[in-house]
């Protein structure tokens, strides 16, 4: 304690609270925590006294009834017969789909247009920025709206692939179909369902796919042993072994091997009836909010790349330049680990923007928690309030969780000062 | 002292909240203008026309209650609301009737919290598809792209109807009529499904209606009606027995072009009574004696409405139907006024 007994302190009075400059922040501070906490307390008590007098009590009972309407897209298990707590976990999941598909495909979107916009070829370069300029500066609800348009106006309807003179074909060796309902494509199936022989049945065919990922995994670090293998005895002998086609036969035989035994094969879409079956059906509403929020983002990520490019020093680029280096692995190599400290945290925010984004998913009919708790459920069941609260707590819950992994990245990358 | 003031300050805060949604009349009367939910458009039913007056069948219902307790059918702000923002308008207080075919069922009535006033059309759920698809029955529906409203209770009849019959479709939910008819107009969707009405009123909008056929199946019961919020008694009065006064003159034969000779008197004692010559029903919910008779004059009888905006000499063309007088084999029953 920094007390001074040597000076006399002057006896406390109640005045000095105001006139007291000791005293008058903390007096502020609790002046207005307590005017903050009043208007809080009288919007909650004017809300349940409304509530009530609507005849509407406050809870989550709601979640628990039949949810009654049908969603199009499910992850999971649904049908109208179900809870509209799992109709929300149904739009959870298609949230949290879109997004991570939305960030993959921006990330590559936008790192490659920041390069690009830097690249030394003025076409390419103008090219790139009328790109940015106009993406970034047009809301992205339009871009949305116009990938959906572009998608059912344009596109043929299942109904023109059909018959002897049928005016569109299936692409891809009939594996892919291009409709104004969306794209199918072929679905992975195995014949050998492991869920189903552990008696796992609900697993579907999860566990396979989780028995070839531990397998790529093996690959993966089998192969870094064989490159650190091949490091020594070039360090050792001056001569670096061949290892690619190692390399190559690490990953695919082990793969090769167990797809085999699993039955591994596609099913492919085929027109019956109505509308294509089997294979994957990608929905026109997926494809409006992927495609809208992955052009619109990327090109404020290529903002944030070019920007982080342009941090690193030229004097980085000479000296790779003086080593020998090519530009491509001078971009690699050492622009781009170092351009990454720059990048990472404006790239959180706009990982956070696209999850947000997606709420947008309504304007198209993609079923998103937005749509399915936020829109259907509460307008079925009148639950306004209760509706809004779980979502925005859901919205602020995933957020969270965003920026602390992306946060766990940033303190690993960034420089580290000792 | 302090948690007094603060109590106090609740106190205030509640009785206003409880006052302003008591006496809708007087908010009204104080506005001078009434505020009126109705769709974001559905031909003959609540639309704009080229001049931006809002017309249709929902619409003169708001018109008749504004003549009503206002004196002006003009005196309506019309709010347009979605499926899914109808009802919040509603309970917020942001419009004092909702008059957009909404249909009447126990929960909306009950556990949302409004008060239905009546059913100006009695209607059901049907089905739209393209001609060119050759399909005649709702039952060769299996696997068909569906175009349908969210919010609606047609999306909840559709769940049920394709459950019990065994059948699979893909719902492509939408949010405006207009959507939708752009959506199913592109072949983005087989089927359109909404209140048969509805299908009746966006069809007749089509460039070539002759393309598409309405399927003869009717899923539900729809009856539509307007609705205000509940709690609210003296309101929810006055908008139901305008509506009856419209339902009513029909039956008696008052319309547009003889009620002034039949506000001077007849040998009804009914006719009397409703025009306000004999009697003071007026006083009763809050309104002067001319109430009915100012609701009729703004845009005539039931009867009248019904054939100007969706009845059978319209595009839209609909037959009256369940919608006629008791007396003429209908289900309009309008209760006496005595
Ligand atoms: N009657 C049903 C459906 C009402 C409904 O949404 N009807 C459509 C089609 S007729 C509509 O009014 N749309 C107007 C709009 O899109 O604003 C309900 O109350 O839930």
């Amino acid at each position: 304690m920094a007390m001074d007994s040597g000076a006399q302190q002057p006896a406390f009075r109640l005045s000095m609270l105001l006139y007291d400059s000791r005293y008058r922040s903390m007096t502020i501070q609790v002046f207005a925590l307590f005017v903050l906490m009043l208007g809080a307390a009288w919007l909650v008590y004017n809300t349940k006294t409304n509530l009530e007098a609507l005849g509407k009590p406050f809870g989550f009972d709601f979640l628990f009834n039949t949810a009654g309407y049908d969603i199009a897209q499910r992850p999971i298990e649904y049908s109208s017969q179900s809870t509209h707590l799992r109709a929300t976990v149904v739009g959870l999941l298609n949230t949290l789909i879109l997004a991570v598909m939305a960030c993959i495909m921006a990330t590559v979107l936008g790192v490659a247009a920041g390069v690009l916009r830097l690249s030394k070829n003025w076409i390419v370069a103008r090219l790139m920025t009328v790109y940015i300029e106009t993406f970034r500066n047009v809301p992205v609800l339009i871009w949305i709206i116009v990938v959906s348009a572009v998608m059912s106006e344009s596109m043929p309807a299942p109904s023109a692939f059909r018959g002897e003179n049928a005016t569109s074909s299936m692409l891809l060796f009939d594996s892919v179909a291009i409709t104004n309902r969306g794209v199918y494509v072929p679905a992975p199936l195995f014949s050998l369902d492991l869920g189903a022989m552990f008696g796992m049945p609900n697993l579907g065919t999860g566990l396979n796919w989780l028995v070839i990922i531990a397998v790529l995994i093996a690959s993966f670090w089998l192969n870094k042993r064989l490159l650190a293998h091949a490091t020594a005895v070039q360090n050792a002998t001056g001569v670096r072994p061949k290892t690619w086609w190692k390399s190559l036969l690490i990953f695919l035989a082990p793969l090769a091997v167990l797809l085999v035994i699993f039955g591994f094969h596609a099913e492919y879409p085929e027109l019956r009836g109505f509308n294509f079956t089997g294979g994957i059906q990608m929905r026109n509403s997926l494809i409006a909010m992927w495609i809208g929020l992955s052009i619109y983002t990327a090109a404020f990520i290529a903002e944030n790349v070019r920007a982080g490019i342009l941090a690193i020093a030229k004097g980085q680029t000479e000296a790779a330049y003086a080593l020998g280096m090519q530009p491509g692995k001078t971009m690699r190599l050492v622009i781009l680990p170092q351009a990454m400290r720059v990048i990472v945290p404006p790239l959180i925010s706009q990982y956070l923007n696209i999850t947000k984004n997606t709420s947008l998913g309504l304007a198209v009919g993609y079923m998103d928690l937005r749509s399915t708790l936020g829109g259907i459920t509460i307008n079925q069941t009148g639950r306004e309030l209760e509706g809004m609260l779980l979502l925005m707590l859901i919205y602020l819950v995933i957020s969270l969780i965003i920026s602390t992994v992306m946060n766990y990245y940033n303190n690993r990358i960034k420089l580290k000062e000792r | 002292m302090k948690k007094s003031v603060f109590l106090g300050t609740l106190a205030t805060a509640a009785l206003v909240a409880g006052y302003a949604s008591a006496a809708t009349l007087d908010d009204v009367k104080a506005r001078g203008s009434l505020n009126c939910g109705v769709s974001t458009g559905v031909n003959g039913f609540s639309a704009p026309d080229a001049n931006g007056v809002w017309q249709g069948f929902d619409v003169a219902v708001c018109r008749a209650v504004a003549a009503a307790v206002l004196g002006d059918p003009m005196a309506v702000n019309f709010v347009p609301t979605t499926g899914q923002t109808r009802f919040t308008a509603l309970a917020s207080g942001e419009i004092d009737i909702l008059a957009r075919n909404t249909t009447w069922t126990f929960s909306r009535d009950t556990d949302l919290g409004f008060t239905f006033i009546g059913v100006n059309y009695y209607d059901g759920q049907g089905f739209m598809v393209n001609r060119a698809l050759g399909v005649s029955s709702a039952t060769e529906l299996d696997g068909a792209t569906v175009c349908i409203q969210t919010g609606t209770t047609t999306e909840l009849n559709l769940a049920d109807y394709f459950r019990i019959n065994n059948m699979t479709y893909e719902p492509v939910p939408i949010e405006t009529n207009a959507e939708a008819q752009q959506q199913y107009l592109a072949g983005a969707c087989d089927v359109y499904t909404t209140d048969a009405s509805g299908l009746a009123a966006t069809r007749a909008s089509f460039e070539t209606p002759g393309d598409h056929v309405i399927l003869p199946e009717i899923i539900s019961k729809e009856p539509l009606g307007p609705l205000v919020r509940q709690g609210d008694d003296q309101w929810a009065d006055i908008a139901r027995w305008t509506l009856n006064a419209l339902v009513a003159a029909e039956e008696l034969g008052v319309t547009s072009s003889n009620l002034e000779q039949m506000a001077a008197g007849t040998n009804n004692p009914e006719i009397n009574r409703l025009l306000g010559a004999e009697g003071d029903l007026g006083a009763m919910i809050g309104l002067d004696a001319q109430w009915a008779m100012r609701a009729i004059a703004a845009g005539g009888n039931y009867g009248e409405i019904f054939a100007a905006t969706i009845g059978e000499a319209t595009p839209i063309g609909l037959a009256r139907g369940l919608n006629a007088q008791w007396t003429q084999g209908g289900l309009l029953y309008a209760p006496p006024f005595r």
